[in-house]
């Protein structure tokens, strides 16, 4: 599924849902499903500088894709932050930096990702294109 | 004039919220319930109707100026003082210095009366409930001149542990700085006591009394403080502006913090003498809208009354600590017999921003995190607290809604 692909499949499953209740107990029951992240990953380094909510966030590299995983101790924004990994985990890293997260707007939820809200979010993801960022310059070091 | 007779109320306070327009709308499709008193209270249109006429009509730059229009700006600039000087009992205006409000109050006794009679080994004297306002300044100053702090530890009720202040105090105490109510618990400190106790070890009391002064008639020669500091949008009137109150000995005695125009006397290239006390210490052109706004607001709470403001709030709180404790898996955070304002709490399996998101969607403004108040809440072992702070024109139809909005909440995260 390209990361269009995804946009749009998730736009499609917030049409199905009702109205502010229920599109926020479907974000926090994708929280509840996502892995937790293990306590020692859960450290200052880890940490996405939030105010409120903590979030942790880590990455791995699969080939020339990236996996994020990532971990919050507040449940509305752990839900907006498995969305997110499951956003772009697996893609590789020029389509992170290309992609801007549309769908939150798109589902109602834009005020979380606002960059005057201290929730983390909008620092999530700039974390998570800044590791993108990382991981290209290093991929094409090792192809030369 | 007659004396209001104390049974019959002069003032209908569940009307007085019609003086509010921002209370009149709704937010997210709920009538607005104003609970984050404590983080800025709101205007009444009176004091924006003043603010909005200064600067229609009125506005010039004050001070010095041989125009009308720039003396009647200077006139109302002014007026504050008097107005401040009345409201907290101080002896005479001068004692009364125009900041932009207790975090810049307090930075200017650090930098201005700290620096200059601190120095290394000298004890400065905070509690453990601090805002960072009066934190951080402290801690800056104390790393440079070698001073040290030592912190009044809490209670688990929330109150201070006057003991353990009284073994802090020695000959190397030079500061004693301290919230008169806690911004994050709502415990009110006993700050005659203390300012008392300092004084006994020739210890300059200075108190963070932002959270004070919007909720109790305050008399700082009773209390008999050196230096007191309080916000003006914390008590009905704008942003950006707020007051330093210093005996008038101190002042004197205490270097400029800032320099610029307005607070010299003369000027040449080898040498600078300074104005008298208060102009000292207020370089630049001045907030003017925000003094005259702020004398507005004080008119305001004094046509009301501060006693009756008191006794309204008391009532509300004693209702929204009752109700709150009531539900299942609350615990309040701070339960001191001397809470002004403040209720927080926490549940220990739903984050308060979880809390506070859901009561934002029911149109319900908390505050929730740490409060600028890191260390009080690490003694209390939370990273966040939920906290509702009351103002006199809120109702007890607002507390029920919060009750309702939690117990709604709490089903999210079920």
């Amino acid at each position: 599924m390209t990361i269009e692909e995804k946009q749009d499949r998730i736009a499609r499953q917030f049409e199905l849902l009702g109205d502010w209740p229920e599109r926020y107990k479907y974000i926090i029951k994708l929280g509840q499903k996502l892995e937790p992240l293990d306590e020692e990953l859960k450290v200052e380094e880890n940490l996405v500088r939030g105010c409120q909510s903590q979030v942790w966030l880590v990455t791995e590299q699969d080939d020339d894709k990236i996996i994020f995983k990532a971990d919050s101790d507040a449940a509305i924004t752990k839900g907006l932050v498995a969305m997110l990994v499951n956003f772009y985990s697996g893609e590789n890293p020029e389509t992170i930096l290309q992609t801007d997260p549309e769908f939150i707007e798109e589902i109602g939820m834009q005020q979380h990702l606002s960059p005057t809200r201290s929730n983390g979010l909008a620092s999530m993801v700039k974390q998570m294109k800044i590791y993108a960022m990382a991981y290209k310059s290093k991929m094409g070091q090792s192809v030369q | 004039m007659p004396q209001a007779v104390k049974d019959i109320p002069a003032v209908d306070f569940d009307k007085i919220r019609d003086d509010f327009p921002v209370l009149q709308q709704e937010m997210n499709g709920h009538p607005l319930v104003y609970l984050d008193n404590a983080a800025s209270s709101q205007m009444p249109k009176k004091v924006a109707d003043r603010i909005d006429h200064y600067h229609r009509y009125e506005h010039a730059n004050v001070h010095r100026g041989i125009h009308t229009l720039s003396q009647k700006a200077t006139d109302a600039y002014e007026e504050a003082r008097w107005k401040v000087r009345d409201l907290i009992n101080a002896e005479n205006q001068h004692e009364i210095i125009y900041t932009t409000g207790t975090t810049d109050s307090l930075n200017l006794v650090v930098n201005s009366y700290g620096y200059k009679n601190l120095s290394e080994g000298d004890e400065i004297i905070l509690t453990e409930m601090e805002h960072h306002a009066n934190i951080v300044p402290w801690q800056m100053m104390a790393k440079e001149t070698g001073a040290v702090i030592k912190v009044i530890p809490v209670t688990d009720s929330g109150d201070l542990d006057m003991e353990a202040y009284k073994a802090l105090l020695n000959d190397r105490t030079k500061i004693v700085s301290v919230v008169h109510v806690s911004n994050a618990l709502g415990t009110t400190n006993p700050v005659k006591e203390i300012a008392a106790l300092a004084h006994e070890y020739d210890a300059v009391c200075v108190v963070d009394g932002a959270q004070a002064v919007p909720h109790k008639s305050i008399d700082v020669r009773d209390l008999d403080v050196d230096f007191y500091a309080l916000s003006a949008h914390k008590m009905c009137g704008p942003t950006g502006f707020g007051i330093l109150y210093g005996k008038k000995h101190l002042l004197d005695e205490m270097p400029p913090y800032r320099g610029g125009g307005d607070m010299i006397d003369k000027v040449s290239f080898e040498e600078t003498t300074y104005n008298v006390v208060p102009f000292r210490f207020e370089a630049g052109t001045p907030p003017i809208a925000a003094s005259i706004g702020f004398s507005a607001a004080i008119d305001y709470l004094s046509n009301i009354g501060m006693e009756l403001i008191e006794e309204r709030e008391y009532e509300l709180v004693e209702y929204a600590v009752e109700k709150v404790s009531g539900i299942d898996g609350l615990r309040l955070i701070g339960k001191s017999d001397t809470r002004a304002s403040v209720v927080s709490f926490v549940f220990d399996d739903i984050h308060a921003s979880d809390i506070g998101t859901i009561l934002d969607k029911r149109g319900i403004a908390v505050r929730t995190g740490h409060h600028c108040a890191q260390p009080i809440l690490r003694r209390f072992e939370v990273p966040a607290t939920t906290r509702a702070s009351i103002s006199f024109y809120n109702t007890k139809e607002d507390i029920d809604r919060l009750v309702d909005g939690i117990e709604y909440a709490k089903t999210f995260f079920e």
